[in-house]
């Protein structure tokens, strides 16, 4: 019978990762002088956990990596070894490679063998330094099968209290020989009155006959009992020659101290397709469900012919209404299991931050809150990258070398505040900086030379700090490794943008920068705001509405030909004609018949112009490119209680469509731009 | 059949153990520290005990420390699962009444030969 | 759909047949896969895309999918018609070249039927100017004296929709 273990797999790659995770922050911990015994312990736990289960499930490479690691750790446990900066250096590197490996494994690409070897000969040489450097010692008794044994076995008297059972060990015995002949003595035994049945007082001769029965075969039946009975075996026949050889591996080799690379770890992101769920989370569930069968019962009645007069249509109301609060509940209930804290994404960055300050010999502090705020499972898979980017630009470019910072009359050590926090439908995510700031100037320059700018335009500071997200941009004078390389910041907006949230970077130059990242809770449903343009019902995510108001001529201003202003309080702010953009008949084109609505994304105001502003409901948002394809201006559709579909608007995409518009006036289906 | 109680802090290592035995028949109970597993095997009577050694909460060998005290665990067949070939680990079992061990890593065959010696 | 005794005797005969469903589009006779036939449904109101080309007219929505609706006569340039009582959305599974299949819908001026067609009847049609452009075309078939014109779905249906970048910048 072969039992496949390929099942098993998943959950070992989950549990060695999180195993993994637990070593590195024990290791961190270690590194900052916590020397913790319980501590110790539970690295090493985790090492032998990854060890045990990669050799049972056959990742042998990974089982024999992981034994240096764990003889290492061991010593360390036992205090036969001193917990030194290189040894845990050492084991971050090997944390490291470990990793690696097992995503190779898991991916079935090939594992880098190189950087695997080098971490080995890094480990086996601390394990060389200090012990007698035995290795590994082989015996070899190669014993010749005689025509048969003579076994004779005396237990001790207690052997049955380890749960031995000495009938289990003969019939194994006999299991071995195509005969064999059984002698019993009771020399021994008591008097059956002062007889403890616990207590065994009976030993055996036996003569074992067979051909290929090796000593080794003999031994192993015992080898559990052998240090609690007399076991001498004599072959029956008269030749016997044991073969011994014994070899030991002895490697002491010099190394360089690990200055570990601080891209070691590829930065795939793990997306597992399982979660984790506090039980009380189900039982909710569980409640909830009962709750809605029982109001779908009663509801049913009413299906069942029951005549309707006003008391009837007053229960059915009254029904329905419970209908729509256990399914709210129900469904807040749903969403929330998908939630989990935000340390998941965190958790990377201290090392991160340990790993970049010393390449680039900064002194930084990371401080971290709000750990516990919830979010959805796939935002904060997706969210991980964009947030590594934004901490590396911030250690990067932002907080400035000691010697610098000393000069400016700052702390030595810069400080970087990663924080959570729910606001409103969302999750906020802020990434402060206490560096130089953003360089207004170093900016609009690149920005010219890239085109990206005319030189006459004028641009408030949030414009100019807002064009380092253009693709293209890059104000580093030499392109680092870790960022400068102009790919990153455009990335990590559209990142942010396709899971439905916004960024955006306030900044003071000299005293630092702030990157705010605002993301819904939930990437399925939207408050939405049904408006009316044409015979036709767009959806505005309530989040980005300001306010919606009645138009007054008199704040009408034009600007230059073609487009609109409105005068709000203090404040100049697009007007959008949505119909135009999207080609629609509009009940009407005077903007004093309809209504505007003013949104904002990503710190840019616009102000929609719709006929009319209907109800307001919570939508489940449908991808239009399941089965179509991205249209731009729209994050996707949904389907109204009427059966109809109405398309959902994305402010940010439909600012873009906005500006290019004005920039190249392109007459598009059903309409055009008033030139 | 017989019942099996099956103690290891790995997720993977319990899932492969209970699957194997239950294909051969046998009724198993999981545990994921020797704490639990005190508990658990306080509560109901197993005829087998398959333990591994290094867990949070309580070890192995304390767990069959403990459990070996009790008078209807006596005579128990309880074994260690263990990766250590050094000698001590084994020995510290010995004595602390454990009956034998099973060498990690294991396949599901010597796994299910070695309880079919043990449970007859 | 009746079978003929020359069907049935095809069909002992062992040889291999694609079952098509045929429709008809500004007189001509056009037929497709019935495997990929999700199924017909009447022409109803549509949700209309923005900037999307005239022969997309919008999205509907069919139990809890949103589907896009494309008008064939507007996507081969042919004459403007009606839609009327006859006019029926043709919903298909298309195959999108190794990523997941979608799901889109044609409107048409009439179904016609059900055909059982040898493979072999299907014949490499001549660039003889069909409205529809010959490479959507898998071949022709002759079937009780009239021509059809089989369709390769998959690749007019996705080629429709790459089309949308392009005329976009027009």
């Amino acid at each position: 019978m072969s039992i496949d273990l390929e099942q098993f797999h998943e959950t070992f790659f989950e549990e060695s990762f999180e195993g993994l995770d637990i070593m590195e922050s024990g290791l961190l911990e270690l590194e900052q002088g916590d020397v913790d015994l319980e501590n110790i312990n539970t690295i090493f736990r985790s090492a032998h956990s990854i060890k045990g289960g990669s050799g049972t499930f056959g990742f042998t490479a990974v089982a024999e990596f992981t034994h240096d690691m764990e003889t290492l750790l061991d010593q360390m446990r036992n205090g036969e070894r001193q917990v030194t900066e290189a040894v845990v250096e050492t084991l971050l590197g090997s944390v490291d490679v470990l990793r690696n490996m097992l995503n190779a494994i898991r991916d079935g690409s090939d594992i880098d063998v190189s950087s695997v070897a080098e971490v080995t000969v890094a480990i086996k040489a601390i394990l060389g330094e200090e012990s007698a450097g035995t290795g590994s010692t082989e015996t070899q008794v190669a014993a010749i099968p005689a025509k048969g044994w003579q076994v004779n076995f005396k237990p001790y008297i207690d052997i049955m209290k380890t749960g031995n059972d000495t009938v289990r060990l003969l019939r194994e015995l006999n299991s071995l020989a195509e005969s064999a002949e059984v002698t019993i003595n009771n020399d021994s035994l008591p008097l059956l009155s002062e007889l403890d049945p616990e207590d065994c007082h009976q030993s055996w001769s036996i003569n074992l006959i067979g051909n290929d029965i090796s000593e080794d075969d003999i031994r192993e039946v015992f080898a559990w009992v052998d240090d609690e009975c007399e076991l001498i075996i004599e072959s029956l026949a008269q030749d016997d020659s044991s073969v011994g050889s014994e070899h030991s591996d002895n490697d002491c080799r010099e190394t360089e101290p690990n200055k570990r690379k601080t891209d070691k770890r590829s930065n795939k992101p793990v997306e597992s397709s399982s979660i984790r769920v506090n039980i009380s989370k189900v039982d909710e569930l569980i409640n909830m469900v009962g709750e809605l069968v029982i109001t779908q019962s009663m509801l049913s009645r009413f299906g069942e012919g029951e005549e309707f007069n006003a008391s009837t249509i007053e229960k059915l109301k009254d029904g329905l209404a419970q209908l729509e609060g256990h399914t709210r509940e129900l469904q807040e209930s749903v969403m929330r299991i998908r939630m989990m804290p935000i340390s998941f994404a965190f958790q990377r960055f201290p090392r991160l931050v340990h790993d970049l300050s010393t390449t680039f010999d900064k002194k930084i502090e990371l401080v971290m809150t709000g750990e516990s705020t919830e979010l959805d499972k796939t935002v904060l898979e997706k969210i991980g990258d964009p947030l590594v980017h934004l901490v590396r630009n911030s250690l990067d470019h932002g907080i400035e070398s000691p010697q610098v910072r000393i000069e400016s009359g700052k702390s030595e050590t810069g400080v970087i505040e990663l924080s959570a926090f729910h606001q409103g439908g969302n999750i906020v995510i802020q990434i402060k900086d206490d560096g130089a700031g953003l360089n207004k100037d170093r900016i609009i320059t690149k920005a010219k030379e890239k085109g990206l700018v005319t030189k006459e335009e004028h641009l408030s500071d949030d414009q100019i700090y807002d064009l380092i997200f253009r693709p293209g941009f890059s104000t580093a004078d030499v392109v680092s490794d870790v960022s400068g390389r102009g790919v990153g910041m455009d990335v990590v907006r559209r990142n942010i943008r396709e899971l439905g949230g916004a960024v955006e970077v306030k900044s003071t130059a000299g005293e630092g920068s702030v990157f705010t990242i605002r993301l819904p809770l939930t990437l399925a449903i939207l408050d939405g705001q049904l408006v009316g343009i044409g015979n036709e019902t767009y959806i505005l995510p309530v989040i980005s509405i300001i306010e919606s108001l009645q138009v007054k001529t008199e704040n009408i201003n034009a600007v230059a030909g073609n487009s609109e202003v409105y005068r709000l309080r203090d404040e100049y702010i697009p007007i959008v004609r949505l119909y135009q953009i999207f080609g629609i008949k509009p009940i009407s084109t005077e903007l004093e018949s309809g209504l505007l609505v003013v949104v904002e994304a990503e710190g840019k105001k616009i102000a929609i112009y719709v006929d009319d502003l209907l109800g307001q409901q919570q939508v489940v948002i449908k991808s239009l490119e399941t089965n179509f394809k991205k249209i731009e201006g729209l994050s996707g559709a949904t389907i109204l209680g009427d059966g109809t579909v109405a398309l959902i608007i994305d402010i940010a995409g439909l600012i873009e469509l906005y500006q290019k518009d004005m920039a190249n006036v392109v007459p598009i289906k059903g309409g055009g731009l008033a030139a | 059949m017989a019942r099996i109680l099956a103690v290891d802090d790995s997720a993977s290592m319990r899932q492969m153990v209970t699957f194997t035995l239950k294909g051969a028949g046998y009724q198993v109970t999981e545990a994921a520290d020797g704490q639990e597993a005190l508990t658990k095997a306080k509560s109901q009577q197993f005829d087998l005990i398959i333990t591994d050694v290094n867990m949070p909460v309580m070890d192995g060998i304390t767990f069959i420390k403990n459990l070996r005290g009790e008078a209807n665990y006596k005579f128990t067949p309880m074994l260690m699962l263990t990766t250590e070939s050094a000698g001590d680990k084994k020995a510290q079992g010995k004595a602390a009444g454990a009956t034998g061990w099973i060498v990690k890593p294991f396949n599901p065959d010597q796994l299910l030969n070695t309880v079919k010696k043990v449970l007859g | 759909m009746s079978e003929t005794a020359e069907e049935i005797a095809q069909h002992e005969s062992n040889k291999e047949f694609k079952e098509l469903l045929t429709f008809f589009l500004a007189g001509e006779e056009y037929g497709v896969d019935i495997l990929r036939v999700q199924e017909i449904k009447g022409w109803d109101s549509v949700t209309n895309i923005p900037n999307t080309p005239e022969y997309i007219r919008g999205v509907i929505n069919i139990r809890g999918s949103i589907v896009p609706i494309i008008d064939m006569r507007l996507r081969f340039n042919l004459e403007k018609k009606e839609y009327d009582a006859t006019t029926v959305v043709i919903v298909l599974n298309v195959v999108n070249d190794g990523k997941t299949d979608r799901t889109m819908g044609v409107v048409v001026d009439a179904v016609s039927d059900v055909y059982n067609v040898p493979i072999d009847d299907v014949k490499a049609s001549p660039d003889f100017g069909t409205a529809v452009d010959t490479e959507f075309v898998t071949g022709l078939a002759t079937i009780e004296e009239k021509m059809i014109i089989v369709l390769d779905i998959d690749h007019m249906l996705n080629a429709a929709e790459l089309a949308v970048i392009d005329k976009i910048a027009e």
